[in-house]
C-alpha cells in the first residue's frame, strides 16, 4: 500500500517534470555570490525573462570559499548547471582547458568588452574566449561620513595625510580608527594589501615585471608595500587577531569604527545597514606619487557544454553581454562595475566616486591573480598569510617578502628574455 | 579416522556474517584500497598515470609539502595529549564524583555534562566562538565583571593558543563520553568489593584508588584508543572554527585540515586528489600504528578482573 502510493508520487513527478520542460526552457545559473540572490530574482531574471519568453532562469548560488571545489565536483559528475559564473583567470582557464566551459570566441557581444575586459577569461595568447565578462571590483577605503565630520576630517591624499589622520582618531577615541581583522586571512591580502601596495610596486608595470622575471619580490616597491601594512596593527580594533570578516563589516556599518578597508562590492550592503553618510577616498598616494587603484576583473560568465539547453543558454548569455545587462547590473549591484563598453550612469554616489577614480588613478588587478597562482605553493594563497602575518607583526615585512620570492621561486621559471 | 571427528560444516555462520562482512567491504574495505590507489597515481595532461610511490617522495621530499605535513602531525599529536590530559581525567574524576550514593540530582548533572556531545560540532564552534569573541563575546565581559579583563586575548587569532584553544573547547563538548563510559564502569563493581575493602579499612578516596581505580583501567585504556582515533581524525572543529587555511598562520593545522586542502582546493588554489589521498593513507597509517601498538603491547598486559 505504502509502496504504490509512493510509486504514484514519483510517478506523478515524472510526468509532470516533463510535461513542464516541453513548454519552457530552464537555465541553471552556477555561482559563489549568495549576496546577490535576492537582486537576481527580482530584478535581474525578471528582466531577461520578460523579453525572452519559453526561458526560465534559476540562480543557485554556493558559499564562496566552496565554489570552485563544489562547482569542478559538479561538472566532474555531469551535475553543474547551464550557466557558470566564471572566476578570473586560471581557475576558469583550467575548466575550460578540461572542456568544462564552451569556447565562445565567435559570439559578437564580445565586441562590447576591451582586451584588459576580457584579460581574465581569455587563453595566454588570447586566441580564444570562453566567459562573457561582467563585472570588475575596485578597492578603496569607504567612511563614516558623520564621524569624519564630528572630528573634523577630510578625506586624506597622501599617506602622511592618511597615518596621520589615523593617529588622530585614535587619539580621539570615540571610533575604532579602521575595521579589519586578521581572523579571516584574505582580508589582510585583498583589502590590505593588494589594495594600498599597487601604488608601490606601479600597479601592472610592477605586476607584469614579476611576471617577466625582471623583478623580484624582495624588491622594493613589493616590500615598502609589507612595510605600510605593517603600520596598520594599533590602528585597528582590540582583539583584531580574531575578527572575522562579518566582524569587521558590523563593526563599521554599527557605527563604531570611521575608516572600512574596502572592496567595491560591499557598497550595496552597507547601504542597507549603514544608517550614517558615507563617502570613499582611493587609497591615499605616496609623497609625490601617482594615484593607483586596485581594479580587478572579477565575474563573468560562461557556459557548460554538457548543457542540454546549450541554445537558450547561448541565448542568455548573449544578453548577458548587451549595454541592458551593463546598466542593469552595475545599478542593481552597486560596487560590481560593468566591464562593458558601454556608457552607464551609475545611480549609487558611493558607486559613482569610486568607478571615477578609473579617469584619475591607474588602474591594475590583484597581483599575484594571473599566472603566478599557477603553481604549488599558490602565491595568490600565500600572500593571504603573510598579509595577515604582517598586520599581526609575527612577520617582518622583509620576512614576508622573502617568504613569497621563496614560494615564487620554488615552482616559478619567467619566461627567457 | 579423522574425518568422522570433523564437526559438521556451520553454514549459518557465513551465512549470518555475511551482511555485515558485505557492507563493510562496499563501504569501508573498498574505499581505502581505493584512496591507496588514487595515491599511486598522479594526474598528467588529464590522464591517470601510475607514478607508484612518487606522491609520498613528494610529501615527504618537497619541505612546501613536508613542512605542513610535519606541522600537522605535531598539532594532532597536541591535541591528543590536551585531551588525554585535561577530557579524560575531568571525565574519570566527574564519574568518580557521580558514582558517590550520597550525590543528589544524579540524573541533572549526568544529562547536564552529556548534552553537548550529541550537538553539531558547527552549533559548537559557532557558539564558542561568539563566546570568544572580542568584539560582541561575553568572555571580556566575564572577565571584566571579576576584575580580570587584562587576562583576555583574542585566543583563536592568536598563533600560540589558537590550537589549545580549540583543543579545549573540543574537550568541553566531550567529556561527557569518557564520563559515561567511566560511570558505567564504576556501576558494575559488585558492593561486595567495596565493602570487603571496607572491612579492612579501605574507605573514601584510599577505595578509589586502590580498588575502582585498578578495576576501570580497561575502560580508560578503551577511552584513550577512542580518544587517539577521534583526535588524528580531528577536522571539524577546526573547519568551522579557523575555516580551511587553519588560521592563524597554520597554526590550528591538523593533517585533516591539510588533507581537505589539498584534496578538494581551495579558493584559487584547484584541488589534487592523488596528493590528498596521499596525505589521507598516511592518516590512516598514522591512527594505525596507534591502534597496534595500543593492542599488542597495552591491552594485552593489562590485567582483568572476573566477578
Amino acid at each position: 500500500m505504502k509502496a504504490s502510493r509512493l510509486a504514484g508520487v514519483l510517478l506523478a513527478t515524472t510526468v509532470l517534470g516533463t510535461a513542464a520542460s516541453a513548454q519552457e526552457t530552464t537555465l541553471t545559473i552556477e555561482s559563489w555570490r549568495n549576496d546577490d540572490l535576492t537582486i537576481w530574482q527580482d530584478k535581474i531574471i525578471p528582466a531577461f525573462e520578460a523579453s525572452h519568453p519559453g526561458i526560465k532562469v534559476v540562480f543557485a548560488p554556493t558559499a564562496p570559499a566552496q565554489y570552485n571545489s563544489a562547482l569542478n565536483a559538479k561538472l566532474e559528475a555531469g551535475t553543474a548547471g547551464d550557466l557558470i559564473t566564471c572566476r578570473p583567470f586560471d581557475g576558469s582557464l583550467q575548466m575550460f582547458q578540461k572542456g568544462y566551459l564552451a569556447d565562445l570566441t565567435d559570439m559578437e557581444v564580445l565586441n562590447n568588452f576591451g582586451d584588459v575586459a576580457k584579460s581574465g577569461w581569455s587563453t595566454d595568447d588570447g586566441s580564444a574566449t570562453y566567459c562573457i565578462p561582467m563585472a570588475s571590483v575596485i578597492h578603496g577605503f569607504i567612511y563614516n561620513k558623520d564621524a569624519f565630520d564630528e572630528m573634523g576630517l577630510s578625506e586624506p591624499k597622501t599617506t602622511d595625510e592618511f597615518y596621520a589622520m589615523l593617529d588622530k582618531i585614535k587619539e580621539d577615541g570615540n571610533y575604532i580608527p579602521m575595521a579589519m581583522g586578521t581572523a579571516d586571512e584574505w582580508e589582510a591580502a585583498t583589502m590590505g594589501y593588494a589594495n594600498i601596495g599597487s601604488k608601490h610596486w606601479k600597479g601592472e608595470e610592477g605586476r607584469k615585471a614579476v611576471i617577466a622575471g625582471k623583478m623580484k619580490l624582495t624588491e622594493d616597491g613589493w616590500v615598502t608595500a609589507y612595510e605600510e601594512l605593517s603600520r596598520w596593527g594599533p590602528y585597528l580594533g582590540d582583539g583584531f587577531e580574531a575578527q572575522s570578516y562579518p566582524d569587521s563589516q558590523n563593526l563599521f556599518t554599527l557605527g563604531r569604527a570611521a575608516i572600512y578597508p574596502a572592496g567595491s562590492w560591499e557598497i550595496s550592503g552597507f547601504n542597507a545597514q549603514a544608517d550614517f553618510k558615507m563617502g570613499a577616498f582611493p587609497p591615499p598616494v605616496l609623497p609625490g606619487g601617482d594615484c593607483y587603484i586596485s581594479d580587478h576583473v572579477d565575474i563573468a560568465m560562461g557556459m557548460n557544454p554538457a548543457s542540454p539547453n546549450a541554445d537558450a543558454a547561448r541565448t542568455f548569455l548573449e544578453w548577458v553581454g548587451s549595454p541592458e545587462f551593463a546598466g542593469l547590473y552595475s545599478n542593481a549591484l552597486p560596487g560590481f562595475f560593468s566591464l562593458s563598453n558601454a556608457d552607464i550612469t551609475l545611480e549609487d554616489p558611493l558607486a559613482q566616486t569610486m568607478v571615477d577614480w578609473r579617469k584619475s588613478c591607474n588602474s591594475t588587478i590583484r597581483p599575484f591573480s594571473q599566472i603566478l597562482a599557477r603553481g604549488t605553493p599558490n602565491l595568490n594563497t600565500e600572500y593571504w598569510v603573510t598579509s595577515a602575518n604582517v598586520i599581526r607583526g609575527t612577520m617582518t615585512p622583509e620576512e614576508a617578502a622573502q617568504h613569497m620570492q621563496d614560494a615564487l621561486d620554488s615552482w616559478y621559471t619567467p619566461p627567457a628574455q | 579416522m579423522t574425518t568422522e571427528t570433523r564437526p559438521k560444516r556451520r553454514w549459518q555462520i557465513l551465512v549470518f556474517l555475511a551482511p555485515a562482512v558485505l557492507v563493510y567491504t562496499a563501504l569501508m574495505i573498498l574505499p581505502l584500497f581505493g584512496t591507496l590507489k588514487l595515491a599511486l597515481y598522479e594526474n598528467v595532461n588529464e590522464q591517470q598515470v601510475f607514478v607508484g610511490f612518487k606522491n609520498f617522495a613528494t610529501l615527504f621530499g618537497d619541505p612546501n609539502w613536508s613542512e605542513a605535513f610535519w606541522r600537522g602531525l605535531k598539532n594532532n599529536t597536541w591535541f591528543f595529549i590536551i585531551h588525554m590530559l585535561v577530557q579524560n581525567p575531568i571525565g574519570v574524576a566527574i564519574a568518580a564524583m557521580l558514582s558517590v550514593p550520597a550525590l543528589r540530582f544524579k540524573a541533572f548533572y549526568r544529562t547536564a555534562i552529556f548534552i553537548p556531545t550529541i550537538m553539531s560540532f558547527v552549533i559548537v564552534g559557532f557558539a564558542w566562538k561568539l563566546i570568544l569573541s572580542p568584539l560582541w563575546g561575553i568572555a571580556p565581559g566575564l572577565l571584566d565583571a571579576v576584575g580580570l579583563k587584562h587576562l583576555f586575548q583574542p585566543w583563536l587569532g592568536k598563533e600560540e593558543y589558537a590550537l589549545t584553544t580549540i583543543a579545549l573547547i573540543s574537550v568541553w563538548q566531550y567529556v561527557g563520553i569518557p564520563m559515561m563510559l567511566i560511570y558505567a564502569a564504576l556501576l558494575s563493581i559488585p558492593d561486595e568489593v567495596l565493602e570487603a575493602g571496607e572491612i579492612d579499612g579501605i574507605t573514601g578516596m584510599k577505595a578509589f584508588w586502590k580498588i575502582k581505580l585498578p578495576l576501570i583501567l580497561p575502560s580508560i585504556g578503551i577511552i584513550s584508543i577512542l580518544t587517539f582515533v577521534g583526535n588524528f581524525n580531528a577536522f571539524d572543529l577546526v573547519y568551522t572554527i579557523e575555516g580551511a587555511m587553519a588560521a592563524p598562520n597554520f597554526s590550528t593545522e591538523v593533517m585533516g585540515t591539510l588533507m581537505f586542502r589539498t584534496f578538494f582546493g581551495h579558493q584559487t588554489q584547484p584541488g589534487d586528489p592523488n596528493m590528498g589521498s596521499a596525505i589521507a593513507m598516511m592518516m590512516f597509517l598514522v591512527i594505525l600504528a596507534g591502534v597496534t601498538i595500543y593492542l599488542f603491547f597495552i591491552q594485552t598486559r593489562m590485567r582483568r578482573y572476573q566477578f
